[in-house]
């Protein structure tokens, strides 16, 4: 499992490779927040038979 | 930001087939069993949803796109706000929900197996795949199993906090495991693993529910391997497209995309 050890943007600075991953993991978990788990009601309707189906918490 | 652009460049790739697959699997799998479902929440008149679900009979809705007549029908949407028409609006909705959230799930599948050196193709996708079904689907199942419409349970905030504690928690427990080769750690991280069931999920005061212990159980398998298909797949895509890209382009460093 570790024979390709190519990673993506070697040649960035540890600290900043770590700040865009961390960003585009926080991007992810509010994309996932939005459409799974906002209480707007219209939000909620929209996404209700794909809520149930990914056994988010729903109603 | 080179690497912020390829990595959302990636997940967005891997989210949009992943989305797809699971969308088709979803209105053959567990579709068909929700409207089944708002068919005894009707009945049994408790929780007033607002989806009418006239068509709730085994051809599958989406085939039969008749949106007028489902309107007609609808209660007048009490004060639940606005809903998609029952029938072709009302999945591709969902299509839609499928596809933003593979996205997202696929940046945060990205992003943290980068920590761990990327997924360099897609065999390694596959495992990350099922850790990522173990952390999303499989943890939180247990202590609150998928629900159909019409089943009772607890205060929606608080189930949505043990839900989110728990990912992290499993989330945190399997990396521990894996990438950490230490005992007390590995006996840390099970105890990541197992608390938040010893904890445990909110639950209702009461589980009576019109919905038929055969329809739900049919409905918690459906969830669940619709789900462990979506990640396997979401896995496997990025160790492709990743590979593909890292081979073609390891003497441009990260100047491709």
């Amino acid at each position: 499992m570790t024979t390709a050890s190519v990673s993506l943007g070697a040649s960035v600075s540890s600290q900043s490779r770590f700040m865009q991953l961390a960003l585009v993991a926080l991007l992810g978990i509010f994309v996932v927040g939005f459409v799974g788990f906002s209480h707007i009601d219209a939000v909620h309707n929209a996404a209700h038979d794909y809520r149930h189906s990914m056994a988010f918490p729903c109603h | 930001m080179n690497l912020f652009r390829n990595v959302v460049f990636i997940a967005a790739i891997a989210g949009l087939v992943a989305g797809v697959v699971l969308a088709c699997l979803q209105a053959y799998a567990t579709v068909p069993l929700i409207l089944k479902a708002e068919v005894y929440e009707q009945a049994g008149g408790g929780h007033h949803h607002d989806h009418a679900a006239p068509a709730a009979n085994d051809t599958n809705a989406m085939s039969s796109a008749a949106p007028a007549p489902a309107e007609a029908v609808a209660p007048a949407a009490e004060d639940e706000g606005w809903a998609p028409a029952d029938g072709f609006e009302r999945f591709a909705f969902s299509v839609v929900a499928n596809i933003v959230t593979g996205i997202g799930f696929a940046l945060i599948l990205v992003a943290v197996s980068e920590f761990a050196g990327g997924i360099g193709n897609w065999r390694q996708g596959v495992f990350w795949g099922l850790a990522g079904f173990a952390v999303f689907t499989l943890a939180p199942g247990l202590g609150l199993p998928p629900e159909l419409p019409a089943m009772p349970a607890a205060d929606l905030t608080q189930r949505q906090i043990w839900w989110w504690a728990t990912v992290v928690a499993t989330a945190a427990g399997l990396g521990l495991i894996a990438f950490r080769k230490s005992l007390p750690l590995a006996i840390l991280a099970v105890l990541l693993i197992v608390a938040p069931h010893v904890v445990g999920a909110p639950q209702p005061d009461s589980f009576e529910t019109p919905i038929p212990e055969g329809l739900h159980h049919q409905f918690v398998v459906a969830v669940t391997v619709t789900n462990l298909v979506f990640w396997l797949v979401l896995g496997a895509v990025v160790g492709v497209v990743r590979g593909r890209f890292t081979g073609t382009a390891t003497s441009l460093r990260d100047s491709f995309a």
